[in-house]
């Protein structure tokens, strides 16, 4: 067993800062206190000498142009599962460790990434893509590795020995125990954790009680840590609200990529892809507007997702400036990658085929384009349809124009010959649009080949139908 | 000294850009059926240029101008390879279509307005992943028709284009490009441009007659 932990000291900050990113000195204020206390300050805000503990007062007073938003406790539970989805390609244990840490059993899958060197690199590179500060830790205890990572970022001890004895080296104050405990074991003259676990247990006990020591059993591998296993949820849906109103689909795009990053994370999560998901914008007074994404074969790149929603976006005409962005994926089929001939010659700029689709729907409009299917009917019209082609129809005996009027239309002038005909088709009295025609094929004074109809019965009012072109 | 071997005149004359009027020899010009014999005994290859745009100018809708084309395209899409039709001027019709030997499942159509439909073409040729893409498109001018002859090469696609017969006078990048017109009750295909050798002068192939 090896776990890595990893934990993310800003994660209060981004949650609260989702719609638009942070700019300039910013704090998060506590939630849970009545007196408005800074829970957390940016760097920025720290060079201002803005503090965590201050009352909101005081840092306004340091710093004129804080900009200060609650934390959010909900958003952050949010966040740090999105994390946890992105996790889950790397392990197929993941744990939340709230407010803000995520432990991971990496043992199984260290040989699938090469090592434990490769597989950090690929954490530290991916979280630093998506913006967020970390650390990480790993080590055969779940609780030793949370203890590493807030103290030593990057430490790594696969052995058992060298965890409790890095762990012995160890202040009180880092060793993840509550500050009351910490507070009357300095009182009793300890400072470090090897001096604590030099007592014998039953007076540990009664000095630290029960807690105290399951916990530092929990550390030294002593006790089994119970990590409940995340798992990936069924469907996806966030939403992103705006402090103010954002208009023009421009200011829309941070908040959308944060939305369709969290989608892809899921997705890689689930082995999954996503087919069509609908984006809504909400205005004032109720009203919203809804925008659906649909793809021709499911999708997971969190990339092109991006790309695809801000195609379709961009398209829209918002009737009013925008209160919040969701991101609803009800269904999330099996990803099935694409298969590639293995002796196809790759060309450069080469797509397949579902990627060439979405490209023109995404241009086009999803109406632009089409497929033609046959229809078992014998008026002429209703036998071609757009639509999926499916099953083979008989086909008509007779020789069918490749075009077809979109409506039949009178011929001028009349027909130079008939070159064959009449063919009668009478058809479609049951659904009360029936038909009763003498087809011919004719030819014009330009030599053209028309399909063209008379009424029964009549030899005038050429009505011209199609083209044998 | 010299590592690099001079090329002899005779792989010079190989290369396949290069065609002499005199050669006894056709230059290599690959190339996709067209399925009527006749035509392809004439044409440079044996068909409708691969990787190029081909141009076809006709008089009237309903001459046979897209009869001309079908062959060619219905035994593509029996290989499963996709056909586009890019803004078509009438409904494709499925009955005729499938009795040309169309697989209906390989063949898609994209309405588009002019602009649109050149930048269509030229995306579906360049993706590599259509076998031929036939446009519609009356008002497209010489830089359009050269970036659609070189999304043809990147891709390799066959490309076909149809347009009236009135803009024959013009200029034009297409690899091939095909009069269809009609007198004495018969269709006439003439050649107006090839890239490579004709092996005559006369109409290439007479249809309907």
């Amino acid at each position: 067993m090896l776990w890595a932990c990893l934990r993310f000291p800003g994660l209060a900050f981004s949650a609260a800062f989702a719609a638009t990113p942070e700019a300039g000195p910013s704090a998060l204020l506590d939630h849970r206190t009545r007196q408005r206390l800074i829970a957390a300050a940016n760097a920025e805000a720290t060079t201002h000498g803005v503090r965590r503990g201050q009352s909101l007062a005081a840092a306004r007073a340091l710093c004129s142009s804080l900009e200060v938003r609650p934390r959010d406790p909900d958003a952050e539970g949010r966040l740090l599962a999105e994390l946890a989805a992105w996790c889950y390609q790397f392990s197929g244990h993941v744990s939340l460790v709230p407010p803000h840490a995520i432990l991971m059993e990496v043992g199984a899958s260290l040989r699938l990434f090469d090592g434990w060197p490769v597989l950090a690199e690929r954490l530290r590179s991916g979280l630093a893509a998506q913006g967020h500060a970390h650390t990480l830790a790993a080590t055969p205890f779940a609780a030793a590795s949370w203890v590493f990572a807030a103290h030593a970022d990057g430490m790594v001890l696969p052995e058992r020995e060298g965890v409790r004895r890095m762990l012995g080296a160890l202040p009180l104050n880092q060793s993840g125990l509550p500050v009351a405990t910490v507070t009357s074991l300095h009182a009793m003259g300890f400072r470090r954790l090897e001096e604590v676990f030099r007592l014998p247990r039953p007076e540990l006990t009664r000095r630290i009680g029960r807690e105290g020591v399951n916990w530092l059993d929990r550390i030294r591998g002593e006790a089994a840590d119970a990590l409940p296993a995340w798992q990936p949820p069924a469907n996806f849906r966030q939403k992103i609200e705006f402090d103010g109103e954002l208009d023009g689909s421009q200011p829309l795009l941070f908040p959308l990529r944060r939305l369709t990053r969290a989608l892809a994370n899921l997705l890689a999560a689930r082995d999954g892809g996503v087919q069509r998901f609908t984006l809504t914008l909400d205005h004032a007074r109720g009203e919203s507007t809804r925008v659906v994404v649909a793809m021709a074969a499911p999708q997971r790149d969190a990339e092109r997702l991006f790309e695809l929603a801000r195609t379709r976006l961009e398209r829209v005409t918002l009737p009013a400036p925008a209160r919040a962005i969701e991101l609803d994926a009800e269904e999330l089929p099996v990803f099935r990658p694409p298969l590639r001939d293995l002796f196809e010659p790759v060309r450069g700029d080469g797509l397949d085929w579902p990627a060439l689709d979405e490209r023109l729907r995404a241009r086009l409009g999803d109406a632009a384009l089409r497929q033609i299917a046959l229809v078992a009917d014998h008026r002429p019209e209703r036998a071609s349809r757009y639509g999926t082609p499916g099953a083979t129809v008989s086909l008509p005996r007779r020789r069918r124009p490749l075009w077809l009027l979109p409506r039949p239309m009178p011929m001028r002038p009349d027909p130079a010959a008939v070159l064959a005909g009449p063919e009668r088709i009478e058809s479609g009295w049951w659904d009360g649009d029936d038909a009763r025609r003498d087809y011919y094929i004719v030819r014009t004074v330009h030599g053209q080949q028309a399909w063209a109809y008379l009424p029964p019965g009549t030899l005038d009012g050429w009505m011209l139908h199609g083209w044998f072109a | 000294m010299n590592a690099i071997a001079t090329p002899t005149l005779a792989q010079v004359l190989d290369h396949p850009g290069i065609w002499r009027r005199s050669a006894d020899r056709q230059p290599r010009v690959r190339a996709l059926s067209t399925g009527w014999t006749s035509l392809d005994a004439k044409l440079p290859g044996g068909g409708w240029p691969q990787g190029a745009l081909s141009e076809i100018l006709f008089e009237h809708d309903g001459l046979g101008e897209l009869d001309l084309v079908m062959p060619a395209l219905a035994a593509l899409t029996q290989e499963h390879r996709r056909v586009i039709f890019v803004a078509p001027p009438y409904l494709p019709y499925a009955p005729a279509l499938a009795a040309a030997g169309v697989d209906l499942r390989f063949l898609h159509e994209i309405q588009a307005g002019s602009t649109e439909a050149a930048w269509s073409m030229e995306q579906c040729l360049r993706s590599g992943c259509c076998g031929a893409v036939v446009g519609w498109l009356p008002d497209i001018d010489y830089r359009s028709l050269r970036r659609l002859q070189l999304a043809a090469e990147s891709g390799d696609a066959c490309a076909m284009i149809f347009r009236p017969a009135a803009h024959a006078a013009q200029n034009s990048p297409a690899a091939l490009r095909l009069k269809v017109s009609n007198s004495d009750e018969a269709t006439y295909v003439d050649v107006l441009k090839s890239r490579g050798l004709l092996t005559t002068t006369a109409p290439l192939l007479r249809m309907r007659a």
